[in-house]
């Protein structure tokens, strides 16, 4: 193996520890290196050999965050590899799991990491008298991502319901009628969200090129248009500023003042996006749910054959690709996978170069530290590096 | 103030789903615990961590890397009961799943074993430090944390 396959970390998950090296020389930055300290676990190397069919669960483990969207994307790919039509309802489940994976992601990262910096705070632990109020919020909104995936799937992490070809249950009436209602209750806190990331004061713009599906506002069957930039940012910011006309049209209504701001070369802005985007998978969920009856299926079935497959979703931090090249005997031969923190990681890299390099002198080292590890929450690369476990170290 | 009782949440090698089960549990427990719970080492929660003097520290994740192994028993060394969290923990895996990997995957693996100093063989938490209670399954189980909890609080003393 050639040792430029070392640099291939996120196929691991990266939530876990990041570390930022910033070298500075004669009092100017000279070097930045941001590191993902995990270990690598090795999900390419383990899916050779392996069954087409399990392979969704497998790599359900890269991430505990986003496993909904390691599952699509792999389902995704063995699909087109094999030419295989779903159903519309298997289309709408997996569009409606994908709307509860969103809401439950980007509530967990705007609430209890991006929260604490809005409030100046080190932690949504130390919230008191009206902060407290969206900690309500926080919890509710989280409930609802949480169990709109698990009627769907069975349950919001690692969720075995979606398969190759369809769904291996499909929820009742009864259960799925019973979420209208919290979904509908729970806007005015989504608004109330929005509210906040707008009047955020955090500003980085900067020139670069954005890439996103387009089309329909699914997170799985939207366009892909040929990129050809060097460097591109993927998230909810990329999929406001080439995507917003395909949101929900209530979303549109009530979010009309705020998504005027979009398109926004402005980083933090994709904090807002993703308050706006909870508010599309609440409004998407209630459409799908109350327009469509849905019941039993069988799964579609598997034809295996040497093909390659492509898998191209939306995952809450961006696009995720799989590129799968599947056997006939039903086994899949080799596959690569490709998250949204390995297209961010340079652009993060950049901003916090300049970033540096912009305040170096302006700043304590503390507060220059505070504050690049706020531009890095906002780009919402990982679990750990997101929530204050960043060890900068000066050399 | 009232007694509460000391916890530290560490991650080792694994996809931290148990992490995010944790989360969840927040959404329906978390003014319960916060008048209980001292989250004294945290850093999904919190920049400002005290590793040292811990009643419990729940460890999620198998060990992959020599420093971690040295990261573990520290952590040992700072807390009067450790628990394993999770499949990963308890077993080494799914996220050990190097381990089993025919001849040809390991050879295939092996310059980047070295590259990054990874453990020849992925361990379960057990395998380097004493472990005082497991809680199993990928992710873990909500219903055997929290009775794994309670059992702290009340032997801790914390609750009767």
């Amino acid at each position: 193996m050639h040792n430029s396959e070392i640099n291939i970390k996120n196929i691991s998950k990266v939530e876990g520890n990041a570390s930022l090296n910033i070298k500075i020389k004669n009092n100017k930055v000279q070097k930045v290196k941001l590191t993902f300290a995990d270990a690598k676990r090795f999900f390419e190397q383990a899916m050779k050999g392996q069954s087409i069919q399990t392979q969704p669960q497998s790599v359900s483990r890269i991430c505990g965050t986003c496993s909904i969207a390691h599952i699509m994307g792999c389902i995704t790919a063995i699909e087109d590899g094999l030419k295989m039509k779903v159903s519309k309802q298997t289309r709408l489940l997996r569009e409606l799991t994908m709307h509860g994976l969103m809401i439950r992601d980007h509530a967990l990262h705007l609430y209890f990491f991006s929260l604490p910096d809005v409030f100046k705070k080190d932690s949504i632990l130390d919230f008191e008298g009206e902060e407290k109020e969206y900690l309500k919020d926080a919890f509710e909104l989280k409930k609802i991502g949480n169990k709109l995936s698990s009627v769907i799937s069975g349950r919001a992490v690692h969720p075995r319901l979606p398969q190759v070809g369809g769904f291996s249950k499909v929820p009742t009436k009864q259960n799925l009628k019973k979420l209208v209602p919290i979904l509908k209750n729970n806007r005015e806190r989504v608004l109330r969200l929005i509210e906040i990331y707008y009047n955020a004061k955090a500003d980085f713009p900067k020139k670069q090129k954005f890439s996103s599906q387009i089309g329909k506002f699914d997170f799985l069957t939207g366009k892909a248009p040929k990129e050809k930039n060097k460097t591109e940012l993927v998230g909810a910011l990329a999929r406001l500023n080439r995507n917003k006309k395909n949101l929900h049209k209530n979303t549109k209504k009530d979010a009309a003042k705020y998504l005027k701001i979009f398109p926004s070369k402005n980083i933090f802005h994709n904090n807002l996006a993703q308050a706006i985007e909870i508010m599309h998978c609440i409004d998407s969920s209630i459409e799908i749910i109350e327009k469509n009856s849905f019941k039993k299926e069988k799964l579609k079935k598997i034809k295996p054959k040497n093909t390659i497959g492509i898998g191209r979703i939306e995952a809450p931090r961006g696009t995720l690709f799989y590129q799968l090249h599947l056997k006939s005997d039903g086994t899949i031969k080799k596959g690569k996978i490709i998250t949204p923190t390995q297209h961010n990681q340079f652009n993060m890299e950049k901003d916090i170069k300049t970033f540096a390099k912009k305040n170096l002198n302006k700043m304590s080292r503390h507060d220059l530290e505070h504050e690049i590890e706020k531009l890095i929450r906002a780009y919402d690369p990982c679990i750990s590096c997101a929530s204050h476990f960043l060890k900068v170290n000066w050399k | 103030m009232s007694k509460k009782l000391k916890i530290g949440w560490f991650s080792f090698s694994c996809c931290n789903d148990s992490t995010i089960v944790f989360t969840e549990l927040l959404n329906t427990n978390f003014e319960k615990w916060m008048k209980l719970i001292d989250f004294q080492y945290f850093p999904m929660l919190k920049k400002k961590n005290n590793l040292e003097n811990l009643d419990v520290a729940f460890v999620e994740g198998a060990i992959a890397k020599e420093s971690d192994k040295k990261r573990l028993k520290q952590i040992r060394k700072n807390c009067k009961r450790l628990i394993a969290i999770g499949s990963c923990a308890v077993n080494a895996g799914p996220s050990g799943q190097r381990n089993d990997f025919d001849e040809k995957k390991k050879k295939e693996i092996e310059p980047i074993i070295k590259k990054l100093k990874l453990c020849k063989k992925v361990c379960a938490l057990s395998e380097i430090v004493k472990v005082d209670a497991q809680v199993s399954g990928c992710p873990m189980s909500e219903r055997k944390f929290v009775l794994i909890l309670n059992k702290q609080l009340k032997d801790f003393k914390i609750i009767k």
